[in-house]
Formats: structure tokens, C-alpha cells, sequence
């Protein structure tokens, strides 16, 4: 209690939030133990030791469109206009394992991310693009093992080493089943799936990362930030107890694990969030799961500016928005930076909305002198006490879920669905009625507001049209008994309860198409019945 | 609202989107404000659909699109709309509409278009006073 006679104010984890903050305060929240130095246990000031003076944060906008050729011009954009790394979006047809030409394909090919068939299409969408400096981040999960294969044998293809090569996967399909929704297969044979690539690729691709675990989405999808980091731990759990299952010492794979989370709210709040979650994440793989190596500790992460933070109301604003939640990710000490682009609640961006999101990173960079000193806002009684009760907080919801049975079964039988949708609902109607402030949707609205015409990325047709062309030349071209006979390991290693990553390189080297991988699969594994709770 | 029949609402996720938070708000919102609500889940085909607002003897069928598809898949169901006999139903869709695409849509048949920002009461008036229940 602090005496004073302001109104209450209390976060969207649900703290209260004092008038002012003193030494006592951070004494009464648990102290400055966990707090450490900066690239030593817990975390809680950075995984490394000197952080963005030696190696600035990556920038990785969200891009991808119509076919591979386009995407191709986007990303040498990009990287022209100072880009770092790559971040791949995928249209829905290859998210959802199916070829362009598939009948429910109609209409969407092409139109939210880069179409994806064969090799073939990850050959052009990377030609000239040199992979040892600009690292690749795949944005895909229910057939991420196909196109994680697909990236790994178009470089292999081009003469990189796989020892040596980085990258990353999205590969989280437990969140998809929570939000995002591209999932294909059941619950089970998902997991094993997102297994499989873990063990395949500590073995053959260690450099690479094969799984990023996000919190992102299920924060878009309704849940609170302290939430989104303790679903993401538990989501991150399941997959590290799969591949324990199979005899891996946690050593071998936790280094290479990463995470995405959201960066929209309350400032100090997603501060604090990521200065507790580094803290707490090092503690599980530390004290539950006996790690040594302190890499596998380690908490990496991408924060993203979070489209749902950003309103369809004034979208201009939306620049402004993803400027502090840049700045939040600076302060936050993240690995890499993504932002929503402000005509994202319109379209997918243009070159020139992508461009000012990329500046925007830029100039905290260059100008701003976020670089300079490590975790600035360490030693702030606010923001330490807030740190320590962040970490309460989620340590809270973690036992609540394993309460209730784990993630697993939360998702299997819609639970968290349902209990993530209804605080969506709970926040929209506080949008609605103004008691959760929104500048220009509840407050300072504009009249000519419904006159704002964003600039659309356009959807072209023909691009579709050229990618069915492009596929089925590729199925003509092949050798189609290779095709077949690959395939044919695909369904057999899945039906043994092999690890079916190997087969799957064979299938994509051979030109087997997304479709034809996930269909092979899918005769094992079964499809995914979604429990329609809400 | 305590009209002996309910008007029956199906919530429809067409496409491949996967983008479900808005469609599932105003699945509750329409609940809270007396209608009978079925949601379909994602990934629906528009036959799917279709089929579904028969079974349930829908009153609306409201879609919820994200992803950019509408015009394709509302061409689709517009045609098995016809077929099924489902034309005098209301015919609703929320989400990533841009402007552009509004005329368009209700060339096809769309009676009302609610794109991101839209108000729930706003969507509850106009089932409320363009179904037969109107006055309840």
C-alpha cells in the first residue's frame, strides 16, 4: 500500500500497480537474487554478456507473397534496405500441407505468404540470397518438417554445409491448435512430428533451430502477457519431454530451442515479462530438466510487435505503436525484431509499409542509442518489483496448467481454447465500453476516419495461375518412380513410428511435393477434428 | 430477449484462415444477446456451410474472413445458397473486408458487411431488425 488516493491501477497479468516504488518494495517482491549479471544464470539481464554492442538485434519483417520469383524481388528488398535476416511467409495452402492445384486451394494461393510445391520453389525463392549471412526464419508449423527438409536440401543443394548452417523453424503446433490454426494432423502425431525434426536436427543440422516456441499467438489469441510466457513454457515442456522420451539428454537439444512472443501492452510490463521469463525459463532447464550447458538455457527469442495491438481505426497511428514496441524489444534484450506493419489490419504490407516498420528498427539502432548499455532499465525499483512478481505470476498459471492435467490435454479437449477466446471476449467488450483505453478506437476518434484509404498489396491471379503451371511441370520433370518410391518410406517410417525426417529429405530431394508429403502422412496420422469450443 | 424461438445464427470460418478470435467474439456476443449460436470451426468448405445452415435451419449465416478470400468463397456459396433454398436467409460477413470489395459483395447477396472495428451491438441490431424476430 502506498497511502496515496489514486485510483487503482492493475496490469492486464493482474498487479497492482503502486503510486511509486522503493528499495522495500523490490525487498518485499523477492529481493535482487534472481537479478545476475548479464550472459551468466538466471538470464534475467541478457543471455549474453555484452549483448547489443556486440551484436546487434537481427531484423526479420514477416514477408512473402504470390510466387517464389516475387518473393524473391521482396526479399532482396529487404535485405537492400538494411534487413538482416529473412522471415518467410507461407500462403495457407502450403501451411496447411496442400499443393497449389488441390481444389481447396481456390482462391488463396499465392495470397497471404509465398506459395510453396516442391524444391523446386525454395530454389528460386532463395537464388542469389548468400544463406551464411543472412539467416532464414520459416514461419510454418503443421507441415514445417516437409518445408524444413525442403530448406535444408535446397542448401545442401547449393554446396552449404549442414553442420555450419542457422536458421530457423517456427515448427510450434501446439500454439496453432490454441491460435493461428494451421494445424493438420492430431494432437499426438503432431507432437511427435515436432520431435522428430528436434532430434533430426541436433544430430545433422545442429547450428540450426528447429522449433520456436510462441507465446505471440496465444496473446493475440485473448491470453495475458504473464500467460503467454507460462503457455509458451508449457507448450516448450511438452516437446523437450518427447524427445527426452527417446533418450536425448537435454543438453543436446534445449541450445538450440527459441522462442517468439508479443510485444504490444503496458511498457514495464513487457519489460519486466521478458526479464522474468529469461530468469524463469533458465530455472526450468536448469533445476527440472538437470541442464549443464548454459546455452541451453538460454531464453532466445524474436519479439514481434504484435498485430493485436494495432487498431483498423487511424492506421497512421500504428507507426507510432510499433515504434515503442520496437523500443519495448530493445529494453527488453531480444535476439531479433519483427514488427506488425501499420496497414496490417488492412493487408499484408507494401514495400513501403515494410520499409518504414524496417526504419523504425533502424533508428532505435543508429540513433537512439539502444545498443550502447546492456538491460538499461535494470536497477529500477518498478521494474525490478514488477520483474519478480511477473515471474510469480507465471509461475502461477505454469502450476494451474499442470493442475488441470498439462497443456496437452488443455488443448486436446479445447479448455484453453475456450478460456483464451473468453478473455478475448472480456478484453473486447472493455475496448468497446472504454474501460480499456484504445487512442482512436475509444477515445480521440475521428469522423473522416471511414474516408482512410490504405494503399493494398495486390493480389495477382496470374501468379497463382503461373505456380499451378510451375507445379505441374515439376511433377512431369521428375522422376516420378523416385517420387513414388519416397513417398512410399514417408508412409512407411510414419507407420513403424520412425522418426520420418530422413524419408522426408528423400521425398523433397526427389521432388515430392507438399501435398503428395502431407497426404502420405496423413494416410498414418489421421487429420485433426477440432473441438468447437468457445 | 425472450422470444419463444431463438434466431439461429451459424458462424461460419470459410477458407483456409485461420484467424478465429473476431469470429469466436462475436459467436459470445451474439450468445449473450439471445440468439442461438453455432460456430463452425475452421477450415470449411462453402458446401460445408452450406449443408450446415440447412441442418440447423439457420436464420443467418454470418462468415468471418481474415485472409482475403471473400470474394472467391462467397461466389461459391452464393450459388449453393440458391441451390439449397437458402436465399431468403441473412447473409453476413465480418473481419478483413476492405472498402474496395464491399460493392462487390453485395452484388453477390451479402446483406451486411461488419469489417474490423465494427461494434457488436451494431451486428446484434441488424440481425435483430432484419429477422423475422425482429421485434423481439
Amino acid at each position: 500500500m502506498d497511502g496515496s488516493d489514486a485510483k487503482k491501477v492493475v496490469n492486464e497479468s493482474g498487479i497492482e500497480i503502486q503510486t511509486l516504488y522503493g528499495p522495500g518494495d523490490v525487498e518485499r517482491s523477492g529481493g535482487m537474487d534472481f537479478v545476475g549479471d548479464p550472459g551468466g544464470y538466471p538470464f534475467t539481464r541478457g543471455i549474453h554478456k555484452e549483448m547489443y554492442r556486440k551484436r546487434p538485434w537481427t531484423m526479420r519483417q514477416y514477408a512473402g507473397f504470390g510466387n517464389p520469383a516475387e518473393t524473391n524481388q521482396r526479399f532482396k528488398y529487404l535485405i537492400e534496405n538494411g534487413q538482416t535476416g529473412l522471415n518467410v511467409a507461407f500462403d495457407l495452402p502450403t501451411q496447411t500441407g496442400l499443393d497449389s492445384d488441390n481444389v481447396l486451394a481456390e482462391g488463396e494461393v499465392g495470397r497471404v505468404g509465398m506459395a510453396i510445391d516442391s524444391l523446386a520453389d525454395f530454389e528460386t525463392a532463395f537464388d542469389g540470397i548468400d544463406l551464411d549471412k543472412i539467416t532464414v526464419s520459416l514461419t510454418i508449423n503443421g507441415s514445417a518438417a516437409i518445408l524444413i527438409a525442403m530448406y535444408l536440401a535446397m542448401a545442401e543443394k547449393r554446396g552449404y554445409d549442414l553442420k555450419t548452417l542457422r536458421g530457423t523453424a517456427q515448427n510450434d503446433i501446439l500454439k496453432e491448435f490454441i491460435g493461428r490454426g494451421t494445424w493438420v494432423f492430431p494432437v499426438e502425431p503432431s507432437i511427435k512430428l515436432v520431435g522428430d525434426t528436434i532430434e533430426f536436427c541436433a544430430e545433422h543440422t545442429p547450428k540450426y533451430s528447429p522449433v520456436s516456441v510462441c507465446g505471440y499467438h496465444i496473446r493475440e489469441s485473448g491470453c495475458n502477457p504473464a500467460e503467454e510466457m507460462a503457455y509458451a513454457f508449457c507448450i516448450a515442456k511438452a516437446y523437450a519431454d518427447d524427445v527426452i522420451g527417446r533418450g536425448m539428454h537435454v543438453d543436446e537439444f534445449a541450445g538450440r530451442l527459441s522462442y517468439n512472443f508479443n510485444l504490444f501492452g503496458n511498457l514495464f510490463e513487457q519489460v519486466a515479462k521478458f526479464r522474468a521469463g529469461r530468469s524463469l525459463w533458465a530455472k526450468i532447464i536448469k533445476e527440472e530438466y538437470g541442464a549443464e550447458d548454459p546455452r541451453s538455457m538460454w531464453l532466445r527469442m524474436i519479439a514481434g510487435g504484435g498485430g493485436g495491438g494495432l487498431t483498423f481505426e487511424q492506421p497512421e497511428v500504428n507507426i507510432m505503436r510499433g515504434a515503442y514496441y520496437a523500443l519495448i524489444s530493445a529494453l527488453s534484450g531480444t535476439q531479433t525484431m519483427a514488427l506488425c506493419s501499420y496497414d496490417e489490419a488492412y493487408t499484408i504490407p507494401t514495400e513501403y509499409s515494410a520499409r518504414i516498420s524496417l526504419r523504425t528498427m533502424q533508428l532505435l539502432m543508429d540513433e537512439m542509442g539502444l545498443c550502447d548499455t546492456v538491460d538499461p532499465l535494470a536497477g529500477s525499483y518498478y521494474v525490478e518489483t514488477l520483474t519478480n512478481q511477473m515471474r510469480g505470476k507465471m509461475e502461477a498459471v505454469m502450476a494451474e496448467v499442470a493442475e488441470a492435467g498439462g497443456i496437452v490435454e488443455m488443448v486436446k479437449d479445447g479448455r484453453i481454447q475456450a478460456k483464451v477466446s473468453e478473455q478475448a471476449y472480456d478484453m473486447h467488450k472493455d475496448i468497446e465500453s472504454g474501460e480499456f483505453p484504445k487512442v482512436g478506437v475509444n477515445r480521440y476518434r475521428i469522423e473522416e476516419d471511414d474516408e482512410h484509404e490504405v494503399e493494398f498489396h495486390p493480389y495477382n491471379i496470374a501468379d497463382a495461375e503461373m505456380q499451378i503451371e510451375s507445379l505441374r511441370g515439376v511433377r512431369s520433370r521428375r522422376d516420378t518412380k523416385a517420387a513414388s518410391a519416397a513417398l512410399a518410406k514417408v508412409k512407411g517410417a510414419a507407420e513403424a513410428g520412425d522418426n520420418v525426417m530422413p524419408a522426408i529429405m528423400e521425398a523433397v530431394k526427389a521432388y515430392a511435393t507438399v501435398g503428395e508429403i502431407t497426404d502420405a502422412m496423413v494416410e498414418v496420422y489421421g487429420r485433426y477434428e477440432e473441438p468447437i469450443r468457445f | 430477449m425472450t422470444s419463444a424461438k431463438k434466431i439461429k445464427v451459424l458462424i461460419g470460418k470459410p477458407g483456409l484462415d485461420g484467424h478465429d478470435v473476431g469470429a469466436k467474439i462475436v459467436a459470445r456476443a451474439l450468445i449473450d444477446a439471445g440468439f442461438d449460436v453455432v460456430y463452425t470451426g475452421l477450415r470449411k468448405t462453402p458446401s460445408e456451410i452450406a449443408q450446415q445452415a440447412m441442418e440447423i435451419e439457420a436464420d443467418v449465416i454470418g462468415l468471418s474472413s481474415l485472409a482475403g478470400s471473400h470474394i472467391d468463397f462467397c461466389t461459391k456459396l452464393k450459388g449453393l445458397i440458391d441451390q439449397y433454398g437458402l436465399k431468403e436467409k441473412l447473409w453476413l460477413i465480418g473481419g478483413c473486408i476492405p472498402k474496395q470489395d464491399h460493392g462487390a459483395l453485395k452484388e453477390i447477396g451479402l446483406d451486411g458487411i461488419f469489417p474490423n472495428g465494427s461494434r457488436l451491438d451494431d451486428i446484434v441490431e441488424f440481425i435483430s431488425a432484419n429477422t423475422q424476430s425482429g421485434d423481439a
